[in-house]
């Protein structure tokens, strides 16, 4: 039962709030309120909506590094132009997500902290090698803690970060020049579709050999997943036949799915392979 | 006593005070304490678009957002679109192209559609059929009548372009 509600407007106001003790964090409320709807989730005593902290918003770049801010929508990722340009797999990951209504809705920080192994928004930040920026109240004032996305997520839902920590921004920087990168799902139709699994995979391609290579996948393992083993296999490799027949297997041997209503824990490992063939001939080809 | 928050808001251009529990949603607001019965709720997940509302500019699902956030924000729902004595362009495409069945979807398709036309404005790219379908792919109609739903907002899209 709710029984404070406060509306912080600014990330010291809202991580001193933080610091008294547990509150439901709400932003865009996609992910929360079907939880909170179907009794999955109670609400703590305090509410905190964050949406008026307008330092949280927004899109940026300094030298060779982009900011976007937690609250930025999936909307405003999809329309950046610079992004476009940038960072196009984040767009294009952006345009597979949810539905209008939801990008319109949805924040970029309650994508990642909702934790979900098939979140949209994780697998092309997990290509960027991207960052999260966790505040909050310490010894009076605002502490910030930088770490890598990849070991943000530790199980479904779960992640992380403290009950007193706020997500304010992701951060990563520009890939380097060749950069290639692709992003795939998989599901029965094309909107509103919680991936049976998706896949992305980057590359800078130079005469037949991949390298920074990156191999990230949502759906098949508890959390967003990293597939370093597969990348290993492939990093620096000349990218022919019996490679790509090498990556297909090691990255099935690291995933581990689990049978659900959307799909079973054979198919999806199946998918897994599929997608990386197709991904890398994308990848190869830029 | 439970915790009621006092919320103002512009409603279809109407300034509106209301106290809200900070659970509710925006769609039971408008609907329970503001006798906006436009917005249906049918899956109260996001899934369907039958709630869809226009805030700030931007369409969503009011059947997600907490109706505490609505504070301060411009909210525009089918009742704000255009009125019995004089239908909405977009309404009236509806009603011509015979793309109402059962009607329970409509309100959030119609907002949905405008919403659609009106990003396009301005834009040299004229909005095919797939992007139409695309972007009401958020509205689901159980009825399943997609045809004449593409044809009128393809009518209203090409009568505004060219006006």
């Amino acid at each position: 039962m709710i029984e404070n509600y406060k509306v912080p407007s600014s990330i010291a106001e809202a991580a001193q709030i933080l610091h008294q003790g547990e509150a439901t964090i709400v932003a865009g409320g996609t992910d929360l309120t079907p939880q909170t709807e179907a009794g999955a989730r109670e609400f703590a005593v305090t509410l905190i909506n964050i949406q008026r902290i307008e330092e949280m918003r927004g899109i940026s770049r300094s030298d060779d590094r982009y900011r976007i801010g937690g609250l930025t929508t999936v909307t405003e990722i999809l329309e950046s132009e610079s992004l476009a340009i940038d960072v196009p797999v984040l767009v294009e990951a952006a345009d597979h997500f949810a539905s209008p209504q939801i990008r319109n809705a949805a924040t970029i920080a309650g994508n990642l902290c909702n934790a979900s192994p098939a979140g949209d928004m994780c697998i092309p930040l997990l290509l960027l090698d991207a960052e999260v920026e966790l505040a909050s109240w310490v010894d009076g004032s605002v502490s910030v803690r930088t770490l890598a996305l990849a070991d943000f997520f530790t199980g479904p839902g779960k992640t992380v970060m403290r009950t007193d920590e706020l997500l304010t921004a992701v951060v990563f920087n520009q890939p380097v020049a060749g950069f290639a990168a692709t992003f795939q799902k998989s599901g029965p139709r094309p909107a509103l579709e919680i991936s049976t699994v998706s896949m992305g995979v980057a590359a800078v391609p130079e005469a037949g050999v991949l390298t920074v290579v990156r191999v990230a996948i949502g759906a098949v393992a508890p959390v967003p997943l990293r597939a370093t083993d597969t990348e290993a296999v492939l990093e620096g490799q000349a990218l022919d036949e019996s490679l790509i027949d090498k990556a297909a297997e090691s990255v099935q041997q690291e995933v581990s799915p689990i049978d659900d209503v959307r799909a079973s824990a054979w198919y999806r490992k199946h998918l897994t392979g599929v997608y990386l063939r197709r991904a890398l001939s994308h990848v190869a080809g830029n | 006593m439970s915790l009621e928050i006092e919320v103002g808001f512009t409603l279809n251009g109407r300034t509106v005070q209301v106290k809200v529990p900070p659970g509710m949603t925006t769609l039971a607001m408008l609907r329970e304490k503001l006798d906006m019965t436009g917005g249906k709720l049918a899956c109260g997940e996001g899934e369907c678009g039958a709630c869809t509302v226009k805030i700030d500019g931007r369409t969503i699902n009011s059947c997600l957002m907490f109706a505490v956030d609505c504070d301060g924000r411009d909210i525009q729902t089918i009742e704000g679109l255009g009125s019995v004595a004089g239908l909405e362009i977009m309404q009236q495409a509806f009603v011509e192209h015979g793309a109402i069945q059962c009607g329970y979807c409509m309100p959030g398709m119609i907002m949905q559609a405008r919403y659609l036309v009106d990003q396009n404005a301005g834009n040299d790219q004229k909005l095919s059929r797939e992007d139409i379908a695309r972007g009401l792919e958020g509205n689901v109609c159980r009825c399943s009548g997609y045809t004449k739903v593409v044809d009128a907002v393809a009518a209203v899209a090409l009568e505004e372009a060219s006006a």
